[in-house]
């Protein structure tokens, strides 16, 4: 098992290097930097300032060592300036120039400096990361129990006209992405020309002028059931009908186990049936499946909290992406395949803990 | 003139799309009385799920197909008075254009109703043919992977995970760029990925007309004489006769989503490999001395096809949901371009006060992403009930 972690965090390591510095290397090609040396300076720079301003902010020097000064095992560039002030890589954001670290990458604990955000960028990813925590945390308490009552009512009786419908639905949903549940919900529900609202309003059921709001900013001071329901219900719901199917062919699967007919020849009663015999071995698949969907509900929360503007972690990648802000976007690349990598290690050994048959070898 | 009710936009609708009628009734018309000697595609109209599917599979091909013949107005002209107008509104003056816009207008006074129609022609130019070509990568690489084993399949299952770890929404806002464009790297990118389907038809036949060099030189023959002139004009851009051609931007973005589908199809290729590998036909031709590459693609192949046809199904559908992300942000398409995903993007900034320019293309989406999904349901049911 020890020997098993290692390898793994090995590779994970390893892809996590790699990772980084295909990054790096597309984010620093000459056409991205002019373009990022016009955005911090002005449009209508001519291509000798631009040249200046690349080589100024030390983004001339090869990109290896670059990519070693960000990792912090290439000590940072420094330059004194004409006028005699200190300028570096390690010297620009630190409280007093003269006594910065020789080194300073992520290694040391440093993510850079957001040019967006003009902010370091590990606050600027800690405070959106949280933000998208709250996101994520409502998604699985919402779509993970309704998902798995869902395939479990639907696979507990194979081909009966509970388990058609369910199933039919749970196809839909897995139709729908996100930009499209999440355009179909803000026409249905955030508008007061049309949708539900006025006919609400109409029928003197509601007093604000929507059901739900279509836009989410106001969730990051406070998280309410009227901010907050539609980017829930919009990610919850592509998820959810994966994680049903699965559910019901394991749930169908089991149905079948000697075990479960020997309980009902017993005389076991068909909710005790499922309760105590099925539903646990049943969710030993669903459980993997969880775990590796939370890749795909990195890409859903790009696209809820862009088209909801909840300024999380989806909508800073987005940001970053969109400006060229080189350390920010690697930041956010290397928390998302942390998150993939992680969730991988987690649903293999936890595959392993719930069902004892496997051994790892 | 008035504006249309409901039923009348409906009535109208259906009449525009009059030849995708006839062509739907004239195919399933042809498929019912051979559907026994059909195999899984005539299995396919034992299933209700399957027919529905199928059918509105069928619907938005020949929608595409006959897109000149259904769409009412240009799909990018502009009529004055038409902005944001509700659904079956009629033209101010006409002058022999067709009198309504049955959908409404979009915020530059463009029909919708045209929109989409012209916007099932640009996502299903690219879908299939993209899913086809990450279906012949992932086929090239996975088969040795799994049959082969040890370091190539290390190696190569090392580069699948890499890019599978990747968030697809930063890839594409890395590699569909117009500075990337510059660079050439999507030109590198096809020069690769488009030479595994040639590399793929080449061994298959090469296997399995070994001991016949005149039906051998013939195959091969016509596979890279038309494989190479695909290659030239597709990748490069450099087709002498200029039959083949894709603009930078189409390539970058084909290029961006076969990358992202060929790892997923590689580790399903590799783990049906794996399982089939150890049955006893594959130790029989090997037995006879059956060379890797036959065993590879002539016994092992054809015996995986039932996954992989229904994983093809829902894999188109998944690239007309990653195409519609890429149009949603507004990624490698040029602005005025009619696809689904970037009319959703430019409809949704008015969404509360005119739904209808962003619903319309939502809900085409979303109808041809289902009809994938069931047919791939139907197949599946179908292929596991022998």
């Amino acid at each position: 098992m020890i020997r098993f972690l290692a390898r793994r965090v090995g590779t994970m390591l390893l892809t996590a290097l790699c990772l980084t510095f295909i990054v790096f290397f597309l984010t620093n090609m000459d056409a991205r930097l002019e373009t990022l040396a016009k955005t911090q300076g002005s449009v209508r720079m001519t291509d000798a300032e631009v040249q200046s301003w690349i080589v100024r902010n030390g983004y001339d020097r090869p990109i290896l060592v670059r990519y070693g000064e960000w990792l912090g095992v290439v000590p940072g560039w420094t330059r004194e300036e004409a006028d005699g002030t200190l300028r570096g890589r390690c010297v620009d954001h630190a409280a007093v120039p003269a006594e910065a670290a020789r080194f300073c990458g992520v290694l040391q604990g440093y993510w850079g400096y957001s040019t967006r955000f003009n902010d370091p960028v590990g606050k600027v990813i800690a405070t959106r990361l949280g933000a998208t925590g709250w996101l994520m945390l409502w998604v699985m308490i919402v779509m993970v129990p309704s998902a798995l009552a869902v395939g479990v009512l639907a696979g507990m009786r194979e081909g009966s006209r509970t388990d058609r419908t369910l199933s039919t639905g749970a196809i839909v949903t897995t139709a729908t992405p996100e930009y499209v549940s999440g355009v179909v919900f803000i026409a249905l529900f955030a508008s007061s020309t049309v949708g539900l609202s006025p006919l609400l309003r109409e029928w003197g059921l509601l007093d604000a002028p929507v059901l739900f709001q279509g836009n989410a900013r106001s969730a990051i001071d406070r998280i309410t059931f009227w901010n907050f329901t539609l980017p829930v219900m919009t990610i919850a719901l592509y998820g959810m009908g994966y994680i049903a199917r699965m559910t019901r062919a394991s749930m169908t699967e089991v149905m079948t186990q000697q075990y479960i007919r020997t309980a009902r020849l017993k005389g076991a009663s068909f909710a005790s049936i499922v309760l105590k015999h099925a539903l646990r071995n049943a969710l030993i698949a669903p459980f993997t499946v969880i775990m590796l969907q939370f890749p795909w509900l990195l890409n859903g929360v790009v696209i809820v909290e862009v088209l909801f503007s909840y300024p999380g972690f989806g909508w800073t990648l987005v940001e970053a992406a969109g400006n060229n802000d080189i350390e920010l976007l690697l930041a956010c690349a290397v928390v998302a395949v942390a998150v993939v990598l992680t969730t991988q290690l987690i649903s293999d050994v936890g595959y392993v803990w719930l069902n004892p048959r496997i051994r790892i070898s | 003139m008035e504006v249309l009710g409901w039923g009348g936009i409906l009535a109208r609708m259906a009449v525009q799309f009059t030849p995708v009628w006839v062509a739907m009734v004239a195919v399933v018309a042809v498929s019912i009385p051979f559907r026994r000697r059909l195999g899984l595609y005539g299995k396919l109209f034992d299933s209700p799920v399957g027919m529905v599917g199928f059918a509105i599979v069928l619907f938005w091909l020949f929608t595409a197909l006959f897109a000149d013949l259904i769409a009412t107005h240009d799909p990018l002209a502009q009529v004055s008075r038409m902005r944001n107008v509700v659904p079956g509104t009629p033209l101010p003056n006409p002058d022999g254009r067709y009198e309504y816009y049955l959908l409404g207008g979009d915020s530059l006074a463009r029909d919708v109703f045209s929109r989409m129609v012209m916007g099932a022609r640009e996502v299903l130019k690219i879908a299939p043919a993209a899913t086809l070509f990450a279906f012949m990568i992932g086929i090239t690489l996975g088969l040795p992977a799994g049959y082969f084993g040890g370091r190539l399949d290390s190696a190569l299952t090392f580069v699948a995970n890499l890019v599978l770890a990747f968030p697809v929404i930063l890839l594409f806002y890395l590699l569909v760029t117009p500075e990337i464009i510059e660079t050439g790297i999507p030109m590198y990118m096809a020069a690769v990925l488009f030479l595994m389907p040639i590399v793929f038809l080449t061994v298959l036949f090469n296997a399995r007309y070994f001991m016949q060099p005149v039906k051998r030189a013939l195959y091969i023959g016509t596979v890279l004489v038309i494989g190479l002139w695909a290659y030239a004009g597709l990748a490069f851009n450099a087709d002498p006769l200029g039959v083949w051609g894709m603009s930078p931007n189409l390539l970058n973005v084909f290029v961006a989503v076969v990358f992202v589908n060929a790892p997923t199809v590689f580790r399903i290729v590799r783990g049906l490999t794996l399982d089939i590998q150890s049955r006893d036909y594959v130790a029989a031709a090997q037995t006879r001395g059956e060379s890797p590459a036959y065993v590879m693609l002539w016994e092992i192949l054809p015996n995986a096809r039932g996954p992989l046809i229904v994983d093809f199904c829902l894999r188109i559908g998944y690239t007309t949901i990653l195409l519609g992300t890429l149009g949603f942000f507004g990624l490698g398409v040029s602005p005025e371009s009619p696809d689904w995903g970037s009319t959703i993007n430019d409809g949704r900034r008015l969404l509360t006060a005119f739904p209808h320019a962003a619903l319309v293309p939502a809900f085409a989406l979303m109808s041809l992403v289902l009809g994938l999904n069931l047919l791939a349901d139907g197949l599946r049911e179908e292929s596991l009930r022998d």
